[in-house]
């Protein structure tokens, strides 16, 4: 059976998964201020009584990290950079403690200024004069010639607890945010590591020695091995949490966005053919603009308790939730109170929801009724507004062959999958007003849980080869090798399969999992002087995010429990 | 935080599945290097920089500008229709206020390509700068642009398609044409005779470095600027002048293309040739996209510089400065020359072979140009390419008065067909393409 655990806002949701489907649930208040109680007694209610041995593994997506990010409570990091031509490097200052030491590769990752060692020491001690124990090193291009960011680690590492080289953070161009996500794994790395040694320990002293796994921002899960080294990975991985959860109930065949109706917000995604659309660049969180992999989300201020209010007769719905429907002891009009005059309503006071919703009607001068109708009429249609914009922001994305433009797919999805508190009332709608197939995620309540549960472990590669150079590296796999002459791109991408396949495992990934695909695929004729001297290839392959083979009995089950 | 005083947008499309030919220097590889900088930098994260999608430009927009025989599927590649697309977005930018600033990071460039096109000229086929402007006069109403050319070749193409226009200013700086390719751009050729200096040309010699580029900018661009008080400022941003490019003969850096830049200040830049693809473009275009958003630029210092090894000799100072002179006075007694042009001519006549490089042919043309006191007149072009087609083709300018509408309306329905394959009519002021075929 795997445990999944998802720690929300206010709540902390964990499934035991297993055949039956969900074998047992449990929520219990999250407290921000002690996280790992929640945690802690989330995972003992869950367990007890469950023979140790029938548990094979737990995956976890935390508020951890990304809290202490938000709260700026992190240990002091220090970071080591080298740069080149270009912006001023101080522009990316991370910290106090942030050295700019000479040496620099250009583009094609060649040297053109040699590293001076001595300044890398001397910042070093002072660094290790003021008390640092963690540090990141990043260098401009350091993922074409990885060369100084390598002698710097050399050099310090024997100084500090840990040192995070910036070039396997991510085979993506952007010095600045391989900086930020460097410095990133460096501040968060004690905070991360002693939590889930602490989790870790907790388990095994009630018998329970289980791998356990964490949920990443795209959807994916690696192993806490793995997250010692990039711990900034768990950042945002809630979002990633239900739409994982929704995956196994979406269409295999055709685009669905995914909307997720919570009380203050609505959490948008696109599934293609079932497979997560990804973002772009990174996570960006506080002001922090990163290389971290992450699911195309979006978040919108309409949602079950949004306040409803009336400004020169127009109904404004959100962006602010002053507490939960009036229907249930809040202070002001929802569109869930809408729900209850509508006789939708749950188990609430539905005197309460009228005598807000009337408020809002004596206001528009209409009757109650008809204002409910509006107001839940007008919730539905600005969420698939937005959504249709995340959908028109993902087409209107750059592409940089002519192929793509001209023939490049555009998403058209055609189905909803609605999870969330009022989903079913929503769904009904959002199918009256629109031309949408609507679905909705059974067990809607730990969809987070159970995606966190189910998701696989995903990896990410780029390799680089240059035959003029005889040369292939591959920066997040600090890897580097000498190729034959006539290599070709198909030799290219074999070699950058087996690369992903090795590391996706190392980083826990069973192998019935490993899905790839081909992200990208360049090569180019390198002509000097006139002469074509060799080819520039680039391939970007990834263990697709998706769910673990055995989701779909597990799947199947949850589905007719609804049913 | 890294924020752009002047908000600026940039189109980037690389085109890395089109080429001339394989080893062609406008190869798929050419942005390549250019992109791992621009990205490496982070400059699409910078608060205030946003990159736009390219589109896709349609017949409309190539027939209000070119005469493309037989037609723009014939002479044009799937990628001119993006590349002309992305100056349009950037132009539409602009003009939505999205943006204070455009660069259009385009391949394939257009500069060479004239008013008729049978084919691929220096690399270009459509003039991408020209299709932006005439489509965002006819969507947008501005009037008066202002075209500087610095790419190191003699921007032909945007000449000719000009040379009729009051209204557009083109400037172009670059390599003496004795000593490179397309040979023209001398400082005599100063427009036709109701447009007569609104082209100005300003050869410099090779080996010319960063004092000759800015005394240039200073002396001669600015101050012909500031008089003629353009609605719009176009930048033909070439990047061969650098010292590294295999093609010409310059001794220009990344340094000076942003200060360049910094003075112009542009309102869109289009990007048109520079081929040293690896040791110049990452490093030019990114100065120059710091340079328009107004962040600081100055350790944007390729690898190979050297201040002292690229000074400019004093000869060659003194030839510019002699240059810029001659150019101001025909700026400035631009009326006069006009009057003296069009004294007693009714039709202006001029007659002119096109050499088409990329594709290998010529084309002869015979010009007449209604001579209009009303407007800058109608004219038609008879053009023959080698091997190729006869047509006549005839302009109806943005500006028409009724009764050069009238004329080029009696050239294009009672000319015989004769031996014309085709004869076609840009009515600009209807905004209407229309083609008489055998």
């Amino acid at each position: 059976m795997i445990i999944g655990l998802d720690v929300g806002g206010t709540h902390t949701d964990v499934v035991l998964l297993g055949e039956n489907g969900i074998e047992r649930r449990a929520k219990v208040p999250t407290d921000t201020s002690s996280l790992f109680d929640a945690v802690f007694s989330g995972l003992e209610q869950i367990t007890s009584g469950i023979p140790a041995g029938e548990i094979t593994h737990a995956v976890l997506s935390t508020t951890l990290t990304t809290n202490s990010i938000v709260q700026d409570k992190l240990p002091a990091a220090g970071m080591i950079v080298t740069c080149g031509p270009g912006i001023d490097p101080e522009a990316f200052r991370t910290c106090q403690h942030y050295y700019i030491v000479n040496g620099a590769m250009d583009h094609s990752g060649r040297e053109i200024t040699v590293l001076d060692e001595d300044a890398v020491r001397n910042a070093a001690q002072s660094m290790k004069d003021a008390g640092i124990e963690y540090v990141g090193v990043a260098g401009k291009f350091s993922i074409r010639n990885p060369a100084h960011e390598n002698r710097i680690l050399e050099i310090i590492s024997p100084m500090f607890e840990k040192v995070f080289p910036g070039h396997s953070v991510s085979g993506n161009f952007s010095f600045p945010r391989r900086i930020t996500t460097t410095f990133l794994n460096a501040s968060i790395y004690r905070v991360h590591k002693e939590f889930f040694e602490a989790v870790k320990k907790s388990l095994e002293q009630k018998g329970i020695d289980i791998p356990i796994y964490i949920l990443k921002a795209d959807g994916g899960t690696m192993d806490f091995d793995t997250s010692v080294d990039f711990p900034a990975q768990s950042i945002l991985s809630g979002p990633a949490a239900s739409v994982m959860g929704s995956i196994a109930f979406a269409p295999p065949d055709a685009e669905t966005i995914v909307l997720d109706i919570g009380g203050t917000t609505t959490d948008m995604a696109v599934l293609i053919n079932g497979v997560p659309v990804l973002a772009p660049q990174g996570i960006e969180i506080n002001d922090y603009k990163t290389l971290i992999r992450a699911l195309h989300t979006h978040s919108v201020g309409v949602g079950g308790d949004s306040t409803v209010s009336v400004e020169k007769g127009h109904l404004f719905i959100g962006p602010e939730r002053r507490g939960p429907a009036m229907a249930y002891g809040g202070p002001e009009p929802t569109p869930t109170d809408a729900l209850f005059v509508l006789g939708k309503g749950g188990d609430g006071d539905r005197r309460k929801a009228e005598e807000g919703i009337q408020k809002i009607a004596d206001q528009m001068g209409i009757p109650v009724e008809e204002t409910a109708r509006r107001i839940f009429d007008q919730a539905c249609r600005e969420i698939l507004d937005y959504a249709k914009e995340m959908v028109s922001l993902i087409n209107s994305r750059p592409v940089y062959t002519v192929r793509e433009a001209l023939h490049g797919h555009s998403i058209n999805p055609s189905h909803l999958l609605v999870l969330g508190g009022p989903a079913p009332q929503f769904a009904e709608h959002f199918e009256a007003i629109s031309g949408f197939r609507v679905g909705k995620v059974p067990q809607w309540d730990v969809a987070n849980a159970v995606g966190t549960a189910l998701s696989r472990t995903t990896s990410e590669l780029t390799l680089f080869a240059d035959t003029y150079k005889l040369e292939a590296s591959a920066p997040e796999e600090r890897f580097q090798q000498k190729i034959k002459p006539g290599f070709t791109v198909s030799d290219a991408r074999s070699l950058a399969e087996d690369l992903l396949r090795k590391k996706a495992a190392r980083e826990g990934a069973n192998q019935q999992d490993i899905e790839t695909d081909v992200l990208e695929e360049l090569a180019f004729n390198m002509v000097r002087d006139f002469r074509m001297i060799g080819k520039n290839i680039r391939i970007k392959m990834q263990v697709r995010p998706g769910l673990i083979h055995q989701y779909q009995q597990i799947a199947g089950r949850i589905k007719n429990g609804e049913a | 935080m890294l924020k752009a005083i002047n908000r600026t947008g940039l189109v980037f499309f690389p085109a890395y599945d089109w080429s001339i030919t394989p080893d062609h220097p406008e190869r798929e590889e050419r942005l390549l290097y250019t992109q791992d900088q621009i990205f490496e930098e982070g400059l699409f994260d910078i608060e205030g920089i946003t990159e736009f999608k390219a589109e896709v430009i349609d017949l409309k927009d190539v027939q209000r500008t070119h005469f493309c025989v037989p037609d723009p599927a014939k002479v044009m590649t799937e990628s001119h229709f993006i590349s002309a697309g992305g100056a349009k977005t950037i132009g539409k930018a602009k003009m939505d206020g999205l943006v204070d600033r455009g660069f259009a990071l385009v391949r394939p460039p257009g500069h060479h390509a004239m008013k008729v096109v049978h084919g691929g000229r220096g690399f270009c086929n459509v003039n991408n700068e020209a299709i932006m402007i005439e489509y965002l006069r006819h969507a947008y109403g501005i009037d008066r642009v202002a075209i500087i050319d610095t790419d190191c070749h003699h921007g032909d193409g945007t000449q000719d398609i000009y040379w009729h226009d009051p209204d557009t200013l083109f400037i172009s700086m670059h390599q003496d044409g004795r000593t490179l390719f397309p040979g023209s751009g001398f400082h005599k050729e100063t427009g036709g005779p109701t447009a007569a200096g609104t082209t100005l040309n300003i050869p410099m010699p090779p080996y010319t470095s960063e004092e000759g580029f800015l005394t240039v900018i200073k002396k001669v661009v600015l101050p012909v600027l500031e008089d003629f008080k353009p609605d719009l400022i176009v930048n033909s941003a070439g990047q061969d002048n650098h010292f590294t490019d295999p093609l010409t003969n310059m001794n220009f850096s990344a340094q000076g293309y942003a200060e360049l830049t910094s003075l112009l200040k542009p309102d869109i830049a289009v990007l048109e040739g520079g081929y040293s693809i690896e040791s110049a473009l990452p490093y030019v275009n990114v100065g120059i996209i710091l340079a328009m958003a107004g962040i600081d630029y100055s350790h944007m210092v390729e690898p190979e510089y050297s201040e002292s090894k690229l000074r400019q000799s004093k000869s060659i100072t003194s030839a510019i400065e002699k240059v810029c002179d001659e150019v101001l006075a025909v700026w400035q007694d631009r009326e006069n020359i006009r009057v003296r042009m069009q004294k007693n001519v009714i039709y202006d006549e001029r007659k002119k072979s096109v050499f088409y490089d990329t594709d290998g042919f010529i084309e002869q043309q015979h010009e007449t140009l209604q001579v209009c006191r009303e407007c800058s007149g109608s004219y038609k072009i008879d053009s023959t390419a080698e091997g190729g087609m006869h047509v006549l083709a005839v302009h109806i300018p943005r500006k028409a008065c009724e009764n050069c509408k009238k004329e080029g309306y009696r050239w294009f329905e009672e000319t015989p067909m004769g031996t014309y394959d085709m004869i076609m009519l840009q009515d600009r002021p209807e905004d209407d393409y229309r083609v008489r075929k055998k």
